[in-house]
């Protein structure tokens, strides 16, 4: 990205003038997209988690649709609905229920595209909580030391000394957990958690660069320093741990459902914890029930992760092939 | 280095320390105290609730309780579980903490040795369609739904081929003439386990100074000797089928685990490679005309290490986590069942005598893992 900005300024000072900087900086901003494009296509992996991640945006996309044309919201309403037109629940997949209808008469497929909505927002909500957190206080600790750094560095180690599954456990038996709730937990515990500390490595080597230095011999201020020059440059790398933290907080979030402990409309999760509850978990004959849900958990999960791990290879020169 | 331990020590037992504190302070800022489940006979008057209250103490200010808490918890006291007849907390983690270390000690070991050694060789052979299909399928195995993998493994090996229990620890109707208890049992095997392990690898370091011509025959033979001494103990003891019922219940939870576990060592071995093979000295080894293999297992793989020494000492103080849902899933009576069970049931103690639990096991982790660093690591050894 260094290379490129030095290309227009080299031209000639007086035609520069006559561009406005922030068609500069959108000019740069879209070579230096269009270069990562070209590497991050190059890498197969990283091409099936986003062809994994489209087909389960536009399969949210699609739910809100049908129900306004093509479902009746009475049958087909993921919690609320019911098909009177079937005398035995659940059901075997059919046209009118291309997965089926659960124990308590509801459309499998219906249910299964709400809860993508769930899993995305859920994700991330929690993933930017992460980041904003992580970057901020990354940047802050690594630039000013001291004992900023001692309190934010022991926090994070007793964030990663806590078993976070563990805790989330206990405390959603005790109190009233929301999806809402549960996403910002999950962001806030990762991003003064690990993450921060991975952030900061790499702020402590940004921060010893001459164009810090230069910035503050013009006499920037560390605010100024801060947010100007550390943070743009952590962004990528915040950005490659917010991939993980949407596989973290779709997983987390499922395995607190599959305990029936969130207070929740509907999600992958509740799906399974409802077939168990109704003891259907090992009747393999009624695999529409388990099935689904497991799988999308699972895919959508892994299509984060293969993004994430892609973006490794970008972001971090040192796995490139070449 | 010494000064390097003193420090490393120091802060994670103030860490742990501020975790105890943490946890207290979380559990007690809850709605409803220890009182509501205790005192929930309603053939109690609200007079008499009040005593029963103040002789628990519970009106006391939670400065107070905390130090006494605390100062109980130094004596090993951790109060008594509500939802088991008043059993101490402190006899009930005794009695499972061993169950939940032993299934996922030897699952982390299994998972990481095996996932190191196919990390190498996928690192190794960047870029085919072997190590595509390796990648997708690891990373498809690492976001795996664990609770619905495990009852798909449940369900082939269990119900279609009947080759595993379906779930729990012993097997009662084999145990109903019994005359030992099932622990005690259990705590044998742990021991000889131990002992074994022990012996071979004090035998594969023994060997390292032999001759490389009969190095390998010497480590094969040592290994067969060390592996029928506890087997003979078992066959002759008269215990050996209780002991073998226990091993067939613990087989498909630690065969599930390290299928889903050992995905992650492998993705990371990987990367750590990668990284690895671009040093100048692979060059140097490869410009010397030293044998590949010799070049990937030695110089490469050893330096690619740590990563994977770190990732495994985490993996061990993260065990709750996993433990929670594969104990679910199997009713295999762990600490994490045991968690799952007095959240639920609401038996503070016993929540709050897990989490102390869940947090020693981290604490002796992490103190492992800076111990290691500390051993593995010259630039830390030496300054």
């Amino acid at each position: 990205m260094q290379e490129t900005l030095v290309r227009p300024l080299s031209t000639d000072g007086a035609s520069l003038l006559q561009i406005p900087l922030w068609r500069v900086r959108l000019k740069l901003f879209l070579r230096s997209i269009k270069t990562n494009l070209c590497l991050f296509s190059e890498n197969p992996i990283g091409l099936v988690g986003v062809v994994l991640i489209i087909f389960f945006f536009l399969f949210m996309s699609a739910h809100p649709i049908l129900m306004k044309f093509v479902w009746d919201p009475t049958i087909y309403d993921p919690v609320m609905g019911f098909e009177s037109a079937i005398a035995e629940h659940p059901s075997a997949p059919s046209p009118g229920h291309l997965l089926g209808t659960d124990p308590m008469g509801r459309d499998v497929l219906s249910q299964l595209m709400w809860s993508t909505r769930a899993a995305f927002v859920l994700g991330l909500i929690a993933a930017s909580v992460t980041a904003i957190i992580a970057t901020t206080v990354g940047a802050v600790t690594a630039y000013y030391g001291g004992l900023v750094d001692t309190i934010f560095m022991r926090l994070a180690d007793i964030i990663i000394m806590t078993p976070g599954i563990t805790i989330l456990i206990v405390l959603a038996t005790l109190v009233d957990l929301q999806m809402i709730h549960l996403a910002v937990v999950l962001g806030v515990l990762a991003g003064f958690g690990g993450t921060t500390v991975i952030i900061k490595s790499q702020a402590l080597t940004i921060k010893v660069r001459t164009y810090i230095e230069a910035a503050r011999i013009a006499g920037g201020s560390d605010w100024h320093i801060i947010f100007r020059h550390i943070i743009p440059n952590l962004l990528p790398l915040a950005f490659l741990y917010m991939m993980f933290g949407v596989t973290t907080a779709i997983f987390t979030e499922s395995v607190l459902s599959f305990f029936g402990l969130l207070n929740i409309r509907m999600s992958w999760g509740l799906m399974i914890y409802q077939t168990s509850v109704s003891g259907y978990l090992m009747d393999m004959s009624k695999w529409w029930l388990i099935y689904p849900a497991s799988l999308s958990i699972t895919m959508l999960c892994a299509a984060f992760y293969l993004v994430g791990r892609a973006m490794d290879e970008i972001i971090n020169p040192r796995l490139r092939k070449r | 280095m010494r000064r390097y331990l003193i420090q490393r020590i120091g802060q994670n037992l103030f860490t742990f320390f501020l975790f105890l504190t943490l946890v207290y302070l979380l559990l007690d800022a809850q709605p409803g105290d220890f009182g509501n489940i205790y005192l929930n006979d309603s053939r109690l008057t609200a007079e008499q609730r009040q005593v029963i209250r103040e002789q628990l103490g519970l009106n006391r200010p939670v400065m107070e309780r905390y130090l006494s808490w605390l100062g109980s918890l130094f004596q090993g006291d951790l109060g008594l579980s509500f939802s088991n007849s008043m059993r101490p907390v402190i006899s009930i983690i005794a009695e499972r903490a061993p169950r939940t270390i032993i299934l996922f000690l030897s699952v982390t070991i299994l998972a990481n040795l095996l996932g190191f050694a196919m990390g190498k060789m996928l690192a190794w052979r960047r870029g085919g369609a072997v190590e595509y299909a390796a990648t997708i399928a690891g990373v498809g195995l690492f976001t795996v739904f664990v609770p619905w993998f495990a009852l798909m493994m449940i369900w082939l090996f269990a119900y279609k081929f009947n080759l595993f229990p379906l779930g729990k620890f012993i097997d009662p109707v084999l145990w109903r003439e019994a005359t030992v208890e099932a622990n005690t049992i259990f705590l044998r095997m742990m021991l000889t386990g131990l002992l074994t392990a022990a012996a071979w690898i004090s035998w594969l370091f023994a060997t390292r100074r032999f001759n490389p011509g009969w190095r390998k025959a010497a480590r094969w033979v040592g290994t067969l000797i060390i592996l029928t001494l506890p087997i003979t103990y078992w066959a002759t003891n008269g215990l050996g089928r209780y002991a073998a019922d226990i091993l067939h219940h613990i087989a498909l939870p630690v065969l599930t685990i390290t299928i889903v576990n050992f995905a992650g060592t492998m993705l990371l071995t990987r990367s750590s490679m990668l990284e690895t093979l671009r040093e100048d000295y692979i060059m140097a080894a490869r410009a010397k005309g030293l044998p590949e293999a010799m070049i990937r297992d030695k110089h490469a793989a050893r330096n690619a290490m740590l990563p994977t020494v770190t990732s495994f000492i985490l993996a061990l103080a993260f065990v709750m986590n996993g433990g929670v849902i594969t104990e679910t899933i199997f009713s295999w009576p762990g600490m994490g069942l045991t968690l799952l069970k007095a959240a639920q049931t609401q038996d503070i103690p016993l929540v709050i005598g897990s989490l102390v639990f869940t947090g020693a096991l981290a604490l002796t982790a992490h103190l492992g893992a800076d111990l290691l660093y500390a051993f593995l690591d010259p630039r830390i050894r030496v300054s």
